[in-house]
């Protein structure tokens, strides 16, 4: 066995060992914790993977962001805990559907195993077209070239996502500022790590954004640190959540979708298709849609985590 | 090699998807009262791309194609409609104009704020939901499609809540998790489909897929994932207390079409992107299923207090009239007689019941508006007060029963001579005994709507006569498809691929 | 074994966890977890298969990865809107259960 393989072996292992842990401990804050620690060892898994773009994503979406989310569900819902357990299904239900658990996993792992050799691929064809859209990272060029439309569509379901989140304030604090009121404490460590991370984390996702055209990054991973910052900021209370009937606020979110559309519908008249590039114009409109998706993305993913409106805009 | 082109009028698929989504973005930044009056001016644009669509597509006597990007699948994504997708979205335009124009009434930004919770969400949720289902109507990429999905069920979901009951809140999140389960099976399948084959294309997948343990899973966990959208018998646990507890116009929009679109992906999945692999006994366990939905949830309906929870236990039993399409339209050996009736018989039942339901729920709410509750026990004799809204429920209720002239009689028939002609004749015994059953819990309501008030009646509100029509409107198109011809429908079969291609005769 | 095989099993697995989790446990927020579990295992049998599929001098095949950049955004704004919908239903009623009178998911 190859050193490489022990470490794979190792970390797949580490994973199931932390996500049987998520399933099976008690308490749901400590769940939570154990999803950040899973999260940043999944997005490990990408890389060795050689899937980098994905693992940016993973360590800033589905361990902090999703974390930071979840971390403060599981505070607030501390005091519902105990007469939920009560309602836990008998030991026969749980041993039937572990049974059928484990079929289905059992089925997959079949199912993985017996795909074809040599894999079909399509990476050959992408390396073909990168030309023509004047990127070098395939990814990149499959999230905003060949499969734009996933990704256009993929911004209405985020927007639509947060209407619905805002959709569940009460009526009387509708175009207010979600969540509390945040008392910041001026000698405390959240604010001392706030005033130190988010100048660094902004450059860095300017960085993996703009890289992202030839070397992994992209849109999405920028977006979403961009997204962690804020987050951190508005947690220690150095930044006041906007509230969401400001106008500014909804001209940023929903930018990088109105971009996206504009230049598909020009690539009627100009280009051959919606969603096509004009000759030679392909990477920088590429790049001015990317600009426009990390503002949207960071914006988007913050308010979501902000929650919908609690309190009335104080003048 | 399967080299796909952009048709002529292709063009207008992409605008069936942008209109409304562009909508929803301009709704969103403009705000206020300005979200209503978009959607409004929306509601015609729509409907009048998804008649031209039609009228395209029947006149090309082909499906219509657009690449996207104009990249070719398999790198690229392409939309393409068929006949099947231009009665689904005339359908959906038609149900949401009327779900638009009824919610006017309750969803107005009242006159001393900018803007206001209910309503905006309201507007942009309806477009919401009307991006989503024509992008699956319309979608030819197994990806794309789960996007479409999950763009639909983020549009649906809010919908429940937005009363802000408790209830409605708990209804919501248990259909918030049932679908996201559904989803997560869907995409599941279909990373296994793209390790097999190396493209997520409906076409090249159907010239690609072969009946191989990896086909067999990728099928099973994506038709399992969607059942439980579609909220299939045992599946159907979150789908009465939430289309019952959504305001009325979103109930209508809900048990009408959104349901309707994770079994359109069923059938899409298994006549187009992996014909002819449905082992009989799989396609014979879905026709159970369907056959319990019906018996059980007619029986449930029957024992309902409530007037809304009745109409969404109906719903309920009559997707299970849907799942007869599998074991009678589907076969290794197509050219039989009896399939081509029942796809046709199938779909007229799927846009059928959408009508029909839409008009009973839009009665329903109009009902409850009135009296201020929707028990039944205490409806007697409203049907004098609200006449047209009466009839309109009076009318749909006739289509579920399968009662001449009505699109539901027509499906039925189509659907019990094929069962018989098929020699599956233990089908046809439940069609019956549901349509028996349906009776049963219309004409429960009936009676009490025709009924004697016996002096407990008291009208809280006026109701106007114009959202009446609107649900009478609907009904009304239920009844008209009555006057289809009893047998195969053309329009319904332009544009099936080659190997699923069923006779017309 | 190689490495994709590997991971992918391991997707698998997770898979049959989070599904678990997502039926047994009575409490949302611990259903909403087993659902982030659930979806990170279908995302790394994507990953392998984007793996298996590196040529042309790249890692792995770009479309699977792209296609779960794209779903890993859509699975939080999910989480987003469960947790949401979770958080309203304890202020409004104190407590998270999804248990109602005519029975509902245990």
């Amino acid at each position: 066995m190859t050193i490489s393989i022990a470490i794979d072996v190792g970390l797949a292992l580490l994973v199931l060992a932390v996500a049987a842990w998520i399933i099976a401990v008690r308490d749901a804050f400590a769940a939570v914790v154990g999803f950040v620690a899973y999260g940043l060892l999944l997005a490990l898994v990408w890389v060795r993977l050689a899937a980098v773009d994905v693992a940016l994503t993973e360590a800033a979406i589905g361990s902090g962001v999703t974390g930071g989310l979840l971390l403060a569900a599981a505070a607030r819902l501390r005091s519902s805990e105990a007469p939920a357990a009560n309602e836990r299904p008998g030991a026969t239900l749980r041993v039937l559907t572990a049974l059928l658990c484990a079929g289905i996993s059992l089925g997959l792992a079949v199912a993985v195993l017996s795909l074809p050799d040599p894999a079909p691929t399509l990476a050959p064809m992408a390396a073909a077209n990168l030309p023509a859209t004047g990127l070098g990272n395939g990814v990149t060029a499959v999230l905003l070239a060949y499969r734009a439309f996933d990704t256009l569509l993929e911004k209405v379901v985020l927007l639509l996502s947060l209407i619905g989140v805002w959709s569940l304030a009460p009526d009387r604090a509708w175009g207010g500022r979600p969540g509390p009121r945040r008392v910041v404490r001026p000698d405390g460590a959240l604010v001392f790590l706030t005033q130190l991370l988010p100048p660094v984390g902004i450059v860095v996702a300017i960085y993996i954004f703009w890289a992202g055209a030839d070397e992994p990054g992209g849109a999405f991973p920028g977006g979403t640190i961009l997204a962690a910052m804020w987050i951190l900021s508005m947690l220690a209370g150095l930044v006041e959540v906007p509230a969401i009937s400001r106008r500014s606020l909804r001209v940023v979110l929903v930018l990088g979708a109105a971009l996206f559309f504009a230049v598909g519908l020009a690539g009627f008249f100009v280009a051959d298709a919606f969603l096509a590039y004009p000759m030679g114009y392909a990477k920088p409109l590429i790049l001015v849609i990317e600009a426009a998706l990390v503002l949207s993305i960071a914006a988007i993913l913050g308010m979501l985590v902000a929650g919908p409106p609690e309190r009335t805009e104080e003048r | 090699m399967i080299a796909h082109a952009t048709t002529a009028s292709g063009f207008l698929l992409v605008l069936a998807i942008v209109f409304p989504a562009a909508g929803i973005l301009l709704a969103l930044t403009l705000g206020g009262r300005h979200a209503e009056r978009i959607t409004l001016a929306l509601l015609p644009v729509g409907t009048a791309v998804a008649i031209a669509i039609a009228c395209e597509v029947w006149r090309a006597g082909d499906a219509l194609v657009y690449l996207l990007g104009g990249w070719q699948p398999p790198l690229g994504v392409m939309l393409r409609a068929d006949g099947l997708s231009a009665v689904m979205l005339v359908t959906t335009s038609l149900v949401i104009c009327a779900a638009g124009l009824f919610g006017r009434a309750g969803f107005r930004t009242p006159e001393n704020l900018h803007e206001a919770r209910a309503p905006l969400a309201f507007w942009t949720l309806l477009l919401g939901v009307w991006a989503a289902l024509n992008a699956v109507f319309l979608g030819h990429d197994l990806f794309n499609l789960y996007v479409g999905l999950e763009l639909l069920t983020f549009g649906a979901v809010p919908l429940v809540a937005l009363s802000g009951r408790p209830e409605t809140l708990t209804a919501a999140l248990r259909y918030l998790l049932f679908a996201l389960l559904g989803s997560v099976l869907y995409l599941l399948g279909t990373a296994l489909l793209y390790g097999a084959h190396g493209t997520l294309d409906i076409a090249l997948l159907a010239a690609r897929v072969r009946p191989e343990p990896v086909a067999w899973v990728a099928a099973a966990l994506m038709t399992a994932g969607l059942l439980a959208k579609t909220a299939l018998f045992p599946l159907h646990l979150w789908l009465p207390p939430a289309h019952a507890g959504a305001p009325a116009a979103a109930s209508a929009v809900l048990s009408a079409l959104v349901v309707k679109g994770s079994f359109f992906l069923i059938v899409r999945l298994w006549f187009d992107a992996m014909p002819g692999l449905m082992p009989q006994a799989a396609a014979q366990l879905l026709g159970t299923l369907g056959a319990a939905a019906i018996l059980f949830g007619s029986v449930l309906a029957l024992r309902q207090a409530r007037l809304k929870l009745l109409i969404a236990y109906s719903t309920v039993a009559q997707i299970g009239y849907l799942f007869f399409l599998f074991p009678l339209a589907m076969g290794p050996d197509l050219g039989h007689s009896w399939q081509a009736a029942a796809w046709t018989g199938g779909w007229i039942q799927l846009v059928s019941h959408a009508f029909a339901k839409a008009a009973m729920f839009l009665a329903a709410g109009l009902i409850a508006e009135a009296v201020g509750h929707d028990r039944i026990a205490e409806l007697a004799g409203i049907g004098r007060a609200l006449p047209i809204s009466a009839l309109a429920f009076g009318l749909g209720g006739l289509s579920l029963m399968g009662v001449p002239p009505s699109g539901g009689f027509v499906a039925k028939w189509l659907l019990l001579t094929a069962a018989v002609e098929a020699g599956q004749w233990w089908w046809a015994l439940v069609m019956l005994a549901g349509g028996l059953l349906a009776g049963g819990y219309v004409f429960r309501v009936l009676g009490q709507l025709w009924g004697d008030a016996n002096g407990s009646l008291a009208l809280r509100a006026r109701v106007s006569r114009r959202r009446e029509a609107l649900a009478l409107a609907l009904a009304l198109c239920a009844l008209s498809l009555g006057f289809l011809p009893l047998q195969p429908n053309a329009l319904l079969q332009i544009g099936r691929p080659h190997a699923a291609e069923l006779v017309v005769r | 074994m190689n490495t994709a095989a590997l991971f992918g099993l391991l997707g698998a697995a997770l898979v049959g966890l989070g599904l678990f989790g997502l039926v047994v446990h009575p409490n949302p927020l611990r259903k909403i977890l087993a659902f982030n579990l659930l979806g990170g295992g279908v995302f790394l049998v994507f990953g392998a298969v984007a793996r298996r599929g590196a040529a042309a001098g790249m890692g792995g095949d770009p479309v699977p990865q792209a296609l779960v950049i794209t779903g890993l955004v859509v699975a939080f704004s999910a989480t987003a809107l469960a947790v949401s919908l979770l958080l309203r239903l304890f202020q409004e009623t104190g407590r998270t259960t999804l248990r109602d009178e005519d029975g509902g998911k245990p």
